[in-house]
């Protein structure tokens, strides 16, 4: 292996504005437990976080929740305890670790959290949504609403789908109403679709520096910093500042030829959600290689933005259904996604897909041997298949990770040598 | 035909492959087309209605080795997922023109696709049901859903589907289901006379063959099986859960029987007879189709029902079959059913209903720990 690639950029701006961003929403759910102002819990991703702020109902993430106790290393108690509740050990262990922490007689990832007073299920693809909203509905007591939102089998969704989407939304906004007490007002959510397309726009054009090389950021671990303002915190001035600043200094670095690596060796594309108990050792694989992911599908999650869709605040509620419906990753087909990532390779120019595969997510996963196929045999794309998980650290093997990737990349790296 | 020598048949039946069943019904009705439904539910009487053989995709149990679908799935997927996707890459499904899936779970979903991609030839749907049954919006939405699919297969096949068509269709399917709800009412009244796994095998030779010969077959069984032997044993009467997807070996049930159970209630094959009732033939028969879908469905894993607690229709199905306890039987990895476990177990506990765990997979052989298990639960039963 040649010398040792360093990391440069973990700790950066964009990272601490984020934290501070996030720790003001977990002070405000903190606040709102204390005053009883109204919470909702709803799911990342496709999600309609708009309409639950346009009645000022604090959004509350139970993805964040587990993913922040993944990487504060606390999931694995907190699964094991669902687990004796009869969870199986071959259930999403992001439901387990937020069951466990029911269970355990707590909310939220350190700070107390309120319990919600309405349980949003934005059932955007993941059938799991259901079962896990089913079962926190019914540990908090909070009133259940079942978004369901019809799965994109067609090339566009069709105008029954719309109109169902469109139906649930206004039967929604009714029941927000009473929960709030506020009366929906319009203007207020055109208001929140202003800020939230700022925000997608500033999402969009960082990613779109990531075709820059070296790439100022890594668009699948660093890109975390960005998921929480964008799925978390849409629709406020707040969030939509925040993307400013970040494109100022992603454009900074790209001004500067600077990456997150002391050098880009490797463009890779990075498909699957990451290991989050073992986030930097997890990283470090890759950074010894001097590979930075350009380009990621986790990140789209919430929605797709950088090939061009924003919300749409002369059309409030119809662009909240599109989006839901058609413009994130969770509600499109696996082979859909082949076409995104393919994208990413071509107009990212990535040397490689490395596809993580968790065993929680079958939503992600189930299947991906396929994608290998297609990339690999059918594009000549090289392609590199984990496994490890996303919440259960039982399923991390570093040895045997760092040993296929070192292999991946010593391949790849002879391959550049031999093309050189 | 007498009830064993059907029974007999319908063994023989549901060891062929889907294929082969395809072709020779096609030898019997010449530009015929056949389309296979993943589980749970899918609307069999549109494909009817469009003269089209409607059959079960129910994976390839454990006659089928995997040697491309498991580079394809990974290890920590279900079987049936594999064993279908293995039905295509060795030819299996030779003879089927269409695959219908739906929104049951997210390998079922990525399923879909990944057959469309690697099959082009068949004409693979994928149908969203609805999972809000509470909005306004639902009836209709389930309608155009249905009318979709019908075009799909119009569009890919060159059939007519009509409402006139779906009308005797469904009106064939209801003659169905009513049989079906009888063989269940006969094996709670009398299990001595009915095993599971014959009950299972007629109903799942139904999934593989042409519903009007079904018809006539089912009324025949109960005509007969009233004076079928059978003295009853000392055994505890159970309802089992969770298999509505991946299928049980034929091993696995015969084990719970002779361990001591009389299976009196499952969600076996659920989609096949999820209607608790007759849907109505009217003039718009894809909105009472999709309707019914809705509002007559039997309580499923696969359905958020909205109202009501996991548990509240495993209890009711306890009543109503007089069961003592319930084992619960997911396929290793089947998130629905692993999901439902734990509400469903903590319902049961509320009402005191005892309750055992048995996992499976369709490709299991052994059964030895499953008996001794079972055995031990029966036995901690009759001699509590
Ligand atoms: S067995 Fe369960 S997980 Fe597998 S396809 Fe069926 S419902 Fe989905």
């Amino acid at each position: 292996m040649p010398a040792e690639v360093k990391e440069r950029q973990y700790q950066g701006k964009v990272h601490q504005l984020s934290r501070e961003l996030m720790n003001a929403w977990t002070s405000q759910l903190a606040r709102a437990n204390e005053t009883g102002e109204p919470t909702g819990a709803i799911m990342i991703s496709g999600n309609c976080v708009e309409i639950l702020r346009a009645f000022d109902i604090h959004p509350i993430f139970p993805e964040v929740t587990a993913l922040q106790n993944a990487i504060r290393h606390q999931s694995l108690p907190l699964i094991l305890k669902a687990e004796q509740a009869g969870y199986s050990s071959d259930n999403c262990a992001y439901v387990k670790a937020d069951i466990g922490l029911f269970l355990s007689g707590g909310m939220g990832p350190g700070t107390k959290m309120p319990y919600p007073t309405i349980t949003l299920c934005n059932y955007v693809g993941c059938n799991v949504y259901v079962k896990w909203f089913e079962h926190l509905a019914e540990a908090t007591g909070s009133q259940l609403f079942m978004l369901d939102i019809p799965f994109l089998r067609t090339p566009e969704p069709t105008a029954a789908d719309i109109r169902y989407v469109v139906k649930q939304f206004e039967e929604l906004i009714r029941i927000l109403e009473r929960i709030s007490g506020k009366k929906f007002d319009i203007d207020k959510l055109r208001e929140i679709l202003g800020y939230a397309a700022r925000a997608e726009e500033g999402y969009a054009r960082s990613k779109e520096l990531c075709k820059r090389s070296p790439a100022p950021f890594d668009c699948y671990f660093d890109a975390i910093n960005m998921m929480g303002p964008i799925n978390v915190l849409r629709g406020t001035r707040e969030a939509a500042d925040f993307f400013d600043e970040a494109v100022k200094e992603f454009e900074g670095m790209v001004a500067e030829g600077a990456g997150p690596l002391s050098e880009e060796r490797f463009r890779m594309v990075v498909e699957g959600p990451p290991p989050y108990p073992y986030y930097r050792s997890f990283r470090n694989l890759f950074t010894r290689w001097g590979a930075v992911a350009v380009a990621s599908t986790y990140s789209t999650v919430g929605g797709i933005w950088e090939f061009g869709f924003r919300h749409d605040p002369t059309r409030p509620l119809e662009s909240i259904a599109e989006q839901m419906l058609t413009e994130n990753l969770t509600n499109r087909s696996i082979v859909t996604r082949y076409g995104q990532i393919r994208r990413y390779v071509e107009e990212w120019r990535a040397d490689a897909l490395v596809i993580h595969s968790i065993k929680s997510c079958r939503l992600f996963s189930a299947g991906q041997g396929d994608m290998r196929e297609y990339f690999t045999k059918e594009l000549g794309v090289p392609t590199l298949l984990v496994e490890s998980d996303l919440e259960d650290p039982r399923y991390y093997a570093e040895a045997q990770l760092r040993n296929r990737i070192d292999a991946f990349f010593e391949a790849l790296e002879h391959k550049k040598l031999v093309a050189a | 035909m007498a009830v064993d020598q059907t029974i007999d048949r319908c063994r023989e039946l549901i060891a062929e492959p889907l294929g082969v069943i395809a072709e020779r019904w096609k030898e019997s009705h010449p530009g015929g087309r056949v389309a296979a439904c993943f589980p749970v539910w899918s609307p069999a009487e549109l494909i009817h209605a469009g003269g089209m053989l409607p059959l079960g995709l129910l994976g390839g149990g454990a006659t089928v080795e995997l040697t491309h679908a498991d580079a394809r799935f990974q290890s920590f997927v279900c079987s049936i997922s594999k064993s279908t996707l293995e039905l295509g890459f060795q030819g299996l499904l030779k003879g089927v023109d269409g695959l219908v899936f739906s929104n049951i779970c997210d390998v079922a979903r990525n399923l879909s696709s990944i057959y469309k991609r690697n099959f082009p030839h068949f004409h693979v749907d994928y149908l969203h049901l609805p999972q809000n049954s509470t909005s306004a919006g639902v009836a209709d939405y389930t309608a155009e859903e249905l009318r979709r699919v019908a075009r799909g297969f119009e569009s890919a096949f060159g059939v007519k589907i009509t409402e006139d068509s779906i009308g005797k269709s469904v009106e064939l399917y209801n003659a169905i289901r009513a049989r079906l709800r009888a063989l269940y009412a006969f094996r709670i009244a009398e299990p001595q006379k009915l095993s599971t796994v014959e009950l299972y095998l007629i109903l799942r030779a139904l999934t593989q063959a042409d519903p009007e010969e079904s018809l006539i077959r089912l009324d025949e069984l109960l005509a007969e099986l009233p004076g079928r032997e059978g003295r009853p044993k000392d055994r505890i009467r159970v309802v089992i859960e969770g298999a509505f997807c991946e299928q049980p070996p034929l091993g696995l049930l015969e084990v719970l029987e002779e361990a001591g159970c009389y299976v009196v209630e499952d969600d076996l094959l659920l989609g096949w007879r999820w209607f608790t009732s007759d849907v109505p033939v009217n003039a718009d028969p894809f909105r009472a189709l999709g309707q019914s879908y809705v509002d007559r469905a039997v309580p499923s894993s696969t359905r958020h029902e909205g109202r009501e607690h996991r548990s509240k229709g495993l209890i009711e199905k306890v009543r109503r079959s007089r069961a003592d306890a319930v084992i619960f039987t997911p396929p290793k990895f089947c998130e629905p059913a692993l999901f439902d476990y734990v509400p469903m177990k903590q319902g049961l506990e509320r009402e005191a209903i005892p309750h055992l765990l048995v996992e499976f997979e369709e490709k299991m052989w052994t059964f030895e720990r499953t008996r001794n298990e079972v055995e031990t639960f029966v036995e901690s039963m009759l001699f509590d």
